[in-house]
């Protein structure tokens, strides 16, 4: 008899081979149509109860004598009057030390950079740890920081520069906030309104209006690090306004706008009603940059330690199961109805499986469209200072590498994915290269200097 | 004779009514277009943008099936971001309740203040003036700032819109009291309470009750408007949830709906007008 099979079935099967036939064995059998039925809380409770049947019953026999003379129901009962199963269950749940806040909100924009975010609700991985989290859709990027800063949200998703610009008093008053994971790398795209087909060079696009989903974004540094490459000036020769993006497809249709770096879905959705093609995967300007994180104010990491780990753990645990080729359809099944992204499920699958329409007729396949990794490198933190204080954003000087530690937890993120079974990079920086242009951490000052086209004096 | 005109007047609403749909559904037709890529590349992408189109707005059918599911499960409950359209509505009259009440709480009692005392008009007025045509939508991000709530804040934004009507409307109302019933209450030697009540209220009753019937009109407009900046729970999320989606069809039904509440409403308030309104 197996963990995961039902102790309280009298027929089922001791020896190998499973029920079905399908499987090599029956604890194959029940694992999969356990976790194919969505609910990983039966399957940690299955484990528990037969953990619990097996220490009172060792002899499959007499077991089997029992169920039957007294039936499932009743056996269980009997055996919960005796034993606290509840108790061994939610002690089996939680790891760590006792969770100080179980009922938690967490805020998210419905794309798919919220994935891991998103998924881990109906996919089981907060129950897992004991959570009840409920994941809050929010209208914008703006009201999702002020509804943390309001502590309406325990954490919440943010774009990866918003915990920097929050720490630093930019855009809004001083907090000290932290942002213990990157959800997703990659998986953005530049979408151009499908009447400029022709106008594949970015020379050729003076005077065209762009959204962005929010000024710290990382959509802006990239859009604006890409035209800019292309010798035109994103505050004069082009326009870009924030624009939340639900409101996207919607403008680009209206004709309001001639195209926008969005994250997905927004690109796919464009492609797929007709309004739209994906000009460039934001992969091809920076090959794994960071875009949304997983952020919390510091408050909540210091004064709620267990919650915040417990949280975290689900969120590295359910970013470690995106990261699976394999798992994206099932994810994409999960996260697509109205209660998570309300999309159509092909539009969230062709994003995750990376096989989509582009808008021109053609089938692309790149798998890594989109990625999933938790480390927040400190230098993706100093790459976007430097940018903020290219565009104007800062002003003055910056101490980068501290603000890139105090923000981006690299040691946490490090100590879970070394927890689930991950190997987490040995060092917290890197040489990455943007658009064939290589970017030294350790020299951002000289980074900076480098380009033509910047604000700063 | 008033009944053969009432007859022919929704007569003609009706037919009226069969034009618009009649004229939409012919808008809308669909055109038979050739699907213009090959199957593999139209399966990834929706009917319209296979056969090189922009997807179209719905057809009347469309909407009336969307209107039906609708009806036929107005309550469900999936989960903390997808309810149905009557829980959404219940939410969004709640909140326009509870600002409505608060600030006739506030705004009456000041309105009847400003109506007595030329005073207190003349200090208040430019208070009055000034935050009176700011749109409420325009307190939200401060609200937000301030009360650290979201759904506090959206009360907020409907008291606020709810206020200036009422405070206005009952200040004309009293300050309009006929100055005969004045003197005949001053001649009896009538307590200042009484005299606000007995004689004073009922005569402003009218005029009061009409600020409460534009701002419950106001406040049914801002509402939508407010809770898609704020998310969360109410008809004007669930507006910004299907727009978030596309979908014509679920934004079509939930403009009906709160048209119909919106009605609802506004009759509600008039019927109340006229059960205060005295002939003269």
């Amino acid at each position: 008899m197996s963990a995961f099979n039902d102790p309280f079935d009298p027929d089922a099967p001791l020896a190998s081979g499973c029920n079905c036939g399908r499987h090599a064995t029956q604890t194959a059998h029940a694992a999969d149509s356990i976790a194919s039925s969505g609910d990983s809380e039966l399957l940690a409770s299955r484990a528990v109860e037969s953990a619990i049947m097996r220490a009172l019953f060792p002899q499959d026999a007499l077991r089997r004598r029992f169920l039957e003379a007294v039936g499932a129901g009743a056996a269980m009962a009997a055996v919960s009057t005796f034993f606290p199963v509840g108790l061994a269950k939610a002690a089996f749940a939680q790891s760590t030390g006792k969770i100080e806040k179980a009922k938690l909100k967490v805020g998210f924009i419905p794309i798919t950079c919220a994935t891991p975010i998103i998924m881990a609700h109906p996919m089981g991985f907060y129950s897992r740890q004991g959570l009840d989290v409920e994941v809050v859709k929010t209208a914008g990027w703006a009201v999702i920081r002020d509804k943390t800063l309001n502590k309406e949200y325990d954490a919440a998703h943010m774009l990866s520069p918003m915990p920097l610009a929050i720490t630093l008093g930019a855009g809004a008053q001083p907090i000290p906030y932290t942002m213990p994971a990157v959800e997703n790398i990659n998986g953005q795209a530049i979408t151009l309104a499908i009447k400029h087909k022709e106008k594949r060079d970015p020379k050729s696009w003076k005077g065209f209006k762009f959204a962005v989903p929010f000024d710290y974004s990382m959509h802006n540094y990239l859009l604006r690090y890409y035209v800019a490459e292309h010798g035109l000036d994103p505050d004069k020769d082009i326009q870009i306004r924030s624009v939340p993006p639900p409101e996207m497809v919607a403008n680009l249709r209206a004709d309001n706008i001639d195209g926008f770096l969005a994250p997905d879905p927004v690109n796919q959705r464009a492609v797929y009603d007709g309004v739209g093609f994906i000009h460039v995967l934001s992969k091809d300007i920076w090959e794994g940059h960071p875009c949304c994180a997983f952020a919390a104010s510091k408050e909540f990491v210091t004064q709620t330690p267990n919650t915040y780990h417990a949280l975290l753990k689900a969120i590295v645990d359910a970013t470690a199961f995106a990261r699976k080729p394999e798992n994206r359809k099932q994810i994409a099944e999960a996260i697509a109805p109205a209660n998570y992204l309300n999309q159509p499920v092909t539009v969230v699958e062709q994003v995750l499986t990376g096989t989509f329409a582009d808008g021109l007729g053609n089938v692309r396949k790149v798998p890594d469209r989109i990625d999933f990794d938790p480390f927040p490198w400190h230098s993706f933190a100093v790459w976007i200072l430097t940018q903020m204080k290219r565009w104007g954003q800062i002003k003055g000087d910056v101490n980068y590498d501290q603000v890139a530690r105090e923000v981006f937890l690299a040691t946490d993120a490090a100590k879970l994915m070394k927890e689930i079974g991950l190997t987490p990079p040995a060092a917290t920086s890197k040489k990455f290269t943007v658009m064939k242009k290589e970017f030294d951490p350790t020299r951002p000052d000289a980074y900076l200097a480098s380009f033509t086209i910047k604000r700063t004096a | 004779m008033r009944g053969f005109v009432a007859w022919r007047a929704s007569a003609l609403s009706i037919l009226l009514f069969l034009l618009f749909i009649g004229v939409w559904h012919a808008a809308t037709l669909p055109t038979v277009a050739q699907q213009s890529v090959d199957s593999e590349y139209a399966k990834l992408v929706g009917a319209a943008a296979a056969s090189g189109q922009k997807s179209a707005f719905p057809a009347p059918a469309d909407v009336a099936a969307k209107i039906w599911q609708h009806l036929k499960e107005p309550f469900y409950d999936r989960g903390a971001n997808d309810k149905g359209i009557g829980i959404q509505l219940a939410y969004s009259l709640a909140r326009v309740l509870a600002g409505y009440f608060l600030a006739a709480l506030v705004a009456i009692p000041i309105g009847f203040l400003i109506g007595m005392s030329p005073l207190i008009y003349r200090a208040l007025d430019p208070f009055i003036q000034v935050l009176k045509p700011i749109s409420p939508l325009a307190w939200m991000p401060l609200a937000l700032f301030t009360l650290k709530d979201s759904g506090v804040s959206a009360v907020f934004v409907i008291f606020i819109c709810s206020l200036w009507p009422m405070l206005i409307n009952t200040a004309f109302g009293v300050a309009a009291v006929r100055k005969e019933w004045l003197n005949v209450a001053r001649t009896l030697e009538v307590g200042p309470f009484r005299k606000a009540f007995r004689v004073i209220l009922p005569a402003a009753a009218p005029t009061i009750m009409t600020g409460m019937r534009i701002s419950i009109g106001i406040a049914w407009l801002v509402i939508v408007a407010a809770e898609m900046l704020v998310g969360g729970t109410g008809i004007g999320y669930f507006v910004w949830n299907e727009w978030n989606n596309l979908s014509i069809t679920n934004i079509l039904t939930a403009i009906l709906a709160i048209g119909l509440i919106g009605m609802a409403l506004d009759l509600i308030l008039a019927h109340l007008t006229r059960l205060v309104t005295f002939p003269e």
